[in-house]
């Protein structure tokens, strides 16, 4: 069932939150007026290209930029050494730096301009700046580059099997970091007392986000002041100022950062890449506005990818089904150099989630981070826990097919109890509540699963194979508090600011460092904060993507903007109403502890004709004529929020499909999602996010896929050649939901942008391996995506061997 | 580089300027005449996101060069509200949540409204084909479905599903 939109005008106040009201953000969009980076134009502005790496591998013996100086428009060519001179000797900016550090990990430098050497295709060798866009990518054209090809390993399996060509001299192994988690259990002796085991060597393809506006920046230096100003395509402006200040040598508070409208990020702008600070140094260095548009060649080998694992799984089970044990060998791509958080997304995102719904009581993970001479790997939507889950789901379906029993029964008996939360896992995390069987029962109902068994057993007698997929997923948002992500490596907390300010009339801004780019957030903040102060959703403004507005901020990413950003302003509108009360206390002439508020009304606790609305209250605290004794002017309140724990969702997704065996198509005839994501402040928005993140997960499933040839050029580079899904190769979605809120935060909720993409490929890969099964297809043949060749091939091995 | 004089109506508004025969339609739009609505996703017309119309045809406008406009009938997003009042397809769009990020929508909405100017059915197989060189990272297409299928029930011409 659809949910329906309501128009915001015809919702009471009291019952905004929780309501499928229209989005505030739509009218701008719909009609063009919304501005995305590259809608921008300054006076004097100017355009850079990049001059990329052609080859995978290679030493640069010489960069000859004489020919393209001398084309039209050309302003200035720089390579490293310009920008190295251009600096305090001794000291070294330029540097990306690495977000997320691990023990042993080993650190390589990521200048920002190659220096030597190129160690994937794209990687950025030299700018050149011009008056016109056009002028500028003639001339990077012309930028001369003198190479000695190296041999090169794109594969993280291959990498890391001490027989491939070295990426880093500082890891001759390819080796990044060796990782184990593990927990009390002892999983030798759960594998030792297994009646039956079952096993599987699987790929998680490199995946390209492909945001749907490609990565830009519009960067102005203003002599006059010192100020470097810098809008970007980002999630999370905040973090970018910091980084970014830190790449360029840049003192942080004379850089202001903005997100204008953003096309779509699903991670891919997050991270700090070369690209945006070369914008930044050129702005600098020319003392005029510049700007970088990657053209969409561009963002297929510089946006950070996705996914990229390796990976042998091996679960234990007793006769009765229950799961005694699972081992996990993970070998992970990082890529050419270390994004910014890359080395957190094998890790902590991903082995810390392979308990997924179920009580195993001994598990141990060994996740080895791979040098390759590839684009870098970091979060794109999922960052991880979509490769968990994908490990378990379809191992589980590989245990019930060892114990010959349904898939269904498998996880029914091994489904952490409702009763048991919070639930201590054996790989270090703690869910805080769930009720998984609810969710899995509903969804079950939902597509008719016995019902369709019979189905399927009819149609098997036609020669038709029809298969159901199901996917359990368990996912962790808002990655928090910060002193454990710290404990963890990360470099940076993991809070969110929120500041709720009264204007004197009455009407309220509030101010959130999470960045929307189509999540909605002024919508459901607004929605939020009505709910909280009683205000008129249409009295409350939402500002993010600020630097100068928003006072500080970690940006919008792992489905944390609800559940750490909304609480944050929470917290804030509720110091609001705190302060309020003392207000309305003193000019009531009550006491404060008999000052009630409710719907935007503070009242005499059985006085309730002596009111005064919050608004009085906001005029009275500004004209400060009459506060009491020692109270500040002004009502507003900024809040760090920083979580106890992460939040787990969780759901189901079940896939029905069928095969056609002569071609190997498949064809998505069902596909039913039932999500717990707590409680939903806009339902709608909640649809959206999981059609879409569904949408994606299915292209992982059966479309999409990075493709690098025997000599590392990326074969997929354009939209010709990776196939993003088209409207035709979506299918219906029908979604219910059932609701388990958030105990740990304010609102409850806990989040929902990767629910989706996290339940949906191995929801697709099992439905495909299902309906495969009587012609004995060989489950490690159906590594993603299950093209028509893929499919067809499987099913030639598995005749070819009978 | 030779430029040519060439004029283009854009949204009824005629529009005279100099541009290199090289220039595409799409920045002549955006960067000479600030229509910025209209988005560049891949400048090789597999996205969709720069679509137009061009004398009432829905065309991608990175894969037609300026000089080829010269003279044509131009409509852009800017151009779909009239009087202050949004086109069917528009409050559609913001009904169904047929929109998240919006890079995609102004080229989304101007091959739908051809594509329902011109008849197009009602069925929900045939308006997923007729999106498909429109495409869309955020909604997973189905909104964006329901969004035309509700604007061609407003706009009341378009045939039903047969």
């Amino acid at each position: 069932m659809s949910v329906k939109t309501i128009d915001p005008d015809e919702v009471d106040v009291s019952e905004i939150l929780g309501s499928a009201i229209e989005r505030r953000e739509d009218p701008a969009l719909i009609t063009g007026e919304g501005i995305y980076t590259d809608d921008i134009q300054r006076p004097r502005m100017a355009h850079m290209a990049i001059v990329r790496s052609q080859y995978a591998h290679a030493r640069i013996d010489g960069i000859d930029t004489s020919a393209a100086a001398e084309m039209d428009g050309v302003e200035g060519i720089y390579t490293h050494d310009d920008l190295a001179a251009d600096h305090t000797p001794g000291d070294l900016p330029f540097m990306i730096p690495t977000g997320w550090l691990l023990p042993d990990l080993k650190q390589v430098e990521y200048p920002i301009l190659a220096i030597d050497k190129v160690r994937y295709q794209g990687q950025p060798i030299a700018i050149v700046v011009a008056e016109e866009r056009y002028q500028a990518r003639d001339a990077a054209g012309a930028v001369d580059v003198d190479y000695e090809r190296l041999e090169s390993v794109t594969n993280p399996a291959e990498a890391v099997s001490g027989d491939a060509p070295t990426v880093h001299g500082e890891a001759p192994d390819n080796v990044a970091f060796d990782f184990e988690l593990t927990g009390e259990g002892d999983v030798d002796e759960a594998f030792a007392n297994a009646d039956t085991t079952a096993s599987l060597s699987l790929s998680n393809q490199r995946l390209i986000p492909n945001a749907m506006e490609p990565r830009a920046a519009v960067a102005e230096f203003k002599p006059g002041t010192g100020e470097l100003e810098l809008e970007m395509t980002t999630q999370n402006p905040h973090l970018h100022r910091l980084l970014l200040a830190g790449v360029l040598g840049f003192p942080e508070h004379k850089f202001h950062v903005v997100a204008p409208e953003v096309g779509g990020g699903f991670g891919s702008k997050i991270h700090v890449y070369p690209d945006e600070a070369l914008a930044c140094w050129a702005a600098w260095h020319l003392e005029r506005p510049v700007k970088w548009q990657a053209t969409r060649s561009e963002s297929y080998l510089s946006d950070a990818h996705g996914r990229d694992h390796e990976t042998d799984v091996e679960i234990a089970l007793s006769n009765q089904g229950d799961i005694l044990g699972l081992k996990v060998d993970t070998d992970a791509a990082m890529g050419a150099y270390l994004s910014t958080f890359a080395p957190a997304v094998p890790t902590f995102l991903y082995a810390t989630l392979l308990s997924g719904q179920y009580d195993i009581p001994a598990i141990y993970a060994n996740v080895t981070g791979a040098f390759t001479n590839a684009t870098p790997v970091d979060a794109y939507r999922g960052a991880g826990r979509p490769e968990a889950s994908f490990v378990v789901e379809r191992i589980v379906d590989q245990a019930a097919r060892a114990l010959d029993v349904d898939p269904a029964d498998v996880r029914r008996r091994n489904f952490v109890d409702p009763d048991d939360f919070p639930y201590e896992t054996q790989v270090a995390v703690a869910y805080d509540s769930g009720d998984y069987d609810g969710a899995f029962e509903k969804a079950l109902d939902i597509v008719g699963y016995d019902a369709f068994r019979e189905r399927q057993a009819a149609a098997r007698e036609q020669g038709r194979y029809l298969g159901v997929g199901l996917s359990c997923y368990i996912e962790a948002c808002g990655i928090a508090p910060s002193e454990l992500v710290g404990e963890l490596g990360a470099q940076a907390g993991l809070w969110e600011s929120g500041t709720v300010r009264f204007s004197p009339s009455g009407t309220v801004m509030a101010y959130c460092g999470t960045t929307n780019h189509g999540q909605g957030h002024a919508t459901t903040y607004a929605q939020i904060l009505a709910d909280e102060l009683g205000v008129d959703y249409d009295m409350i403004e939402v500002v993010e993507g600020d630097t100068d507005e928003v006072p500080q901020g970690m940006g919008t990413y792992g489905s944390r903007s609800a559940a750490v950003g909304g609480s944050a302003l929470v917290e804030s509108a509720r110091k609001v109403v705190e302060k309020g009360r003392q207000i309305a206390a003193h000019h009531l002439e009550a006491d404060e502890s008999d000052i009630e508020f409710e719907a935007g009304q503070f009242s005499v606790s059985g006085a309730p004709d002596r009111t005064m609305a919050i608004q009085e209250v906001a005029g009275a605290a500004y004209l400060a004529h009459d506060l009491p004794e020692g109270m500040e002017p002004g009502l507003e309140a900024t809040s760090f929020y920083d979580p106890a724990n992460f939040t787990f969702p969780f759901g189901t997704h079940v896939c029905v499909v069928e095969v056609d065996p002569e071609t190997g198509d498949v064809a998505i005839e069902d596909y039913v999602a039932v999500d717990d994501v707590g409680n939903q402040i806009n339902p709608k928005i909640v649809e959206g996010q999981i059609h879409g993140g569904v949408a994606q997960g299915i292209g992982q499933a059966l479309f999409e896929g990075a493709v690098y040839d025997e000599n590392g050029n990326l074969a997929t580079g354009s939209m010709q050649d990776y196939a993003v899904p088209k409207a035709m190769d979506v299918p219906e979605m029908e979604l219910e939901d059932t609701v388990t809120p958030c105990p740990h935060n304010p609102l409850g909720v806990k989040g929902v942008g990767e629910a989706g993409t996290i339940a949906a490929a191995q929801a697709v890969v099992n439905a495909v391996e299902d309906a495969l099964s009587p012609l004995g297809v060989d489950p490690a043949d159906l590594d993603m995506p299950l093209t028509g060749e893929t499919v067809w091939r499987a099913i030639q091995n598995a005749e070819g061997g009978s | 580089m030779t430029e040519h004089d060439i004029t283009l109506t854009v949204n009824g508004d005629e529009h005279g300027l100099s541009v290199e025969p090289r220039t595409l339609l799409v920045h002549a739009l955006r960067d000479e005449l600030g229509y910025t609505g209209t988005n560049v996703g891949c400048e090789s017309s597999l996205c969709g996101a720069c679509t137009v119309h061009m004398d009432g045809d829905a065309v991608k406008s990175c894969t037609v060069l300026a000089v080829q406009a010269d003279g044509a009938d131009i409509g852009t997003v800017e151009g779909l509200a009239q009087d202050g009042e949004f086109h069917p397809i528009q409050e559609s769009f913001q009904e169904e949540h047929g929109l998240q990020c919006g890079y995609c929508t102004p080229g989304m909405m101007m091959t739908a409204t051809a594509y329902l100017e011109d008849g197009g059915s009602t069925d929900r197989d045939e308006i997923r084909h007729a999106l498909e060189g429109n495409l869309c990272r955020c909604t997973g297409y189905q909104n964006i479905v329901n969004a035309v299928e509700s604007a061609a029930d407003k706009m009341g011409g378009a045939s039903g599903a047969d």
